[in-house]
């Protein structure tokens, strides 16, 4: 990697591989796609939102990984009853 | 005491598998152990040529299954070390031959006469694969720095997993110091921070390894080649010897690159 790309802040190419295999080795171990994982993603939060309010801007789904082990990972902020039940009464 | 059995694979082709299985059974038979190696590539046989045996080859491991020959007469024994064998792939079948219950079968009459049995896998992780684990002990990875050898090598490791066979250990073939530093190659702590799997070696790029095999001369054989180093490091950790990995990074600091540029050095 030449001094220009670096002046640039064009990042370097060992960090690039390993990102995209972090990446790639997650679908790989999983047998999701990326597609599939939105998917899921996106029943996960209409199953919850059926029973509960959930703040959507601060949500956070996604895979982690614990050695060689796969996690999904769901961090979904709920809105809270007082609050809800406030808003509704405003209605 | 039984022969440990050691499988080295790989996933991708190309990555130094048979380079990595002549070098390991160098160096372990240079230190006194008794050695077989089996070249379980068929039909795409190499192993003799890289430890420069091409040229005594009778039987091979088709003729011992098929019952042409006796175990014995398949064995090529090394031109310089004396306890140091080969049982050639045959070249003109294919990997359906053999089946995972032959090479068990052979195994099982290798263990008692030998220290080690080492056991050259072809890539892929078809028949030839299943064939190659199917009697190992102990299982090791090869993989390089390098995005594809890194994903096939993270596919074998779960099917070994699966399989029952011990998540396997990692050999880093043709790491290159200098790109490393440059961070223009994956590291060795990226490659077992992606995989999580215990680490046996690092061999770092090395020429000599092109001029080894060109001569059927493992580079375990040169006392100063650098991969050579590395190679004998890992039949001593396969013998349970504590040995750490060798500082690659041989650029040195600012002063003795200074210091090289001027001569002194």
């Amino acid at each position: 990697m030449g001094f220009f790309d670096r002046l640039f802040g064009k990042k370097n190419s060992a960090d690039s591989a390993k990102e995209r295999l972090q990446l790639v080795l997650i679908h790989d171990r999983t047998d999701l796609t990326p597609a599939e994982l939105d998917s899921l993603k996106d029943d996960l939060i209409a199953t919850i939102s059926r029973h509960v309010e959930i703040d959507a801007q601060a949500m956070h789904i996604g895979m982690e990984h614990d050695g060689r082990s796969q996690r999904l990972v769901a961090d979904i902020p709920l809105k809270a009853a007082a609050r809800r039940r406030r808003a509704k009464r405003s209605k | 005491m039984p022969a440990q059995v050691i499988t080295i694979t790989s996933g991708k082709g190309g990555v130094g598998k048979t380079t990595a299985v002549a070098n390991i059974a160098v160096a372990l038979a240079s230190e006194g152990a008794k050695v077989v190696c089996i070249d379980g590539d068929i039909g795409l046989r190499n192993l003799d040529v890289i430890l420069g045996l091409e040229n005594r080859i009778v039987y091979d491991i088709v003729d011992v299954i098929e019952g042409r020959c006796r175990l014995r007469q398949a064995m090529i024994r090394d031109k310089k070390l004396p306890e140091l064998y080969l049982i050639p792939a045959a070249q003109t079948r294919d990997k359906n031959a053999v089946s995972p219950s032959d090479m068990n079968r052979l195994i099982k009459d290798l263990r008692n006469d030998f220290d080690f049995v080492l056991i050259d896998s072809p890539a892929g992780i078809e028949r030839g694969f299943k064939n190659a684990i199917a009697p190992a002990d102990r299982v090791l990875v090869v993989t390089n720095p390098e995005i594809s050898a890194v994903r096939d090598a993270d596919r074998v490791i779960g099917i070994l997993e699966a399989e029952e066979k011990g998540p396997g250990a990692l050999i880093i073939n043709r790491l290159n110091p200098a790109l490393v530093k440059n961070h223009d190659m994956l590291s060795a702590e990226d490659v077992l921070d992606l995989l999580a799997v215990e680490l046996i070696g690092i061999v770092p790029e090395d020429e000599n390894v092109i001029i080894g095999s060109n001569r059927g001369a493992p580079v375990a054989f040169d006392p100063k080649s650098r991969a050579g180093q590395a190679f004998r490091n890992i039949a001593k950790r396969l013998r349970g010897e504590k040995v750490p990995f060798l500082d690659l990074d041989n650029t040195g600091g600012f002063w003795q690159r200074l210091q090289r540029l001027a001569g002194r050095k």
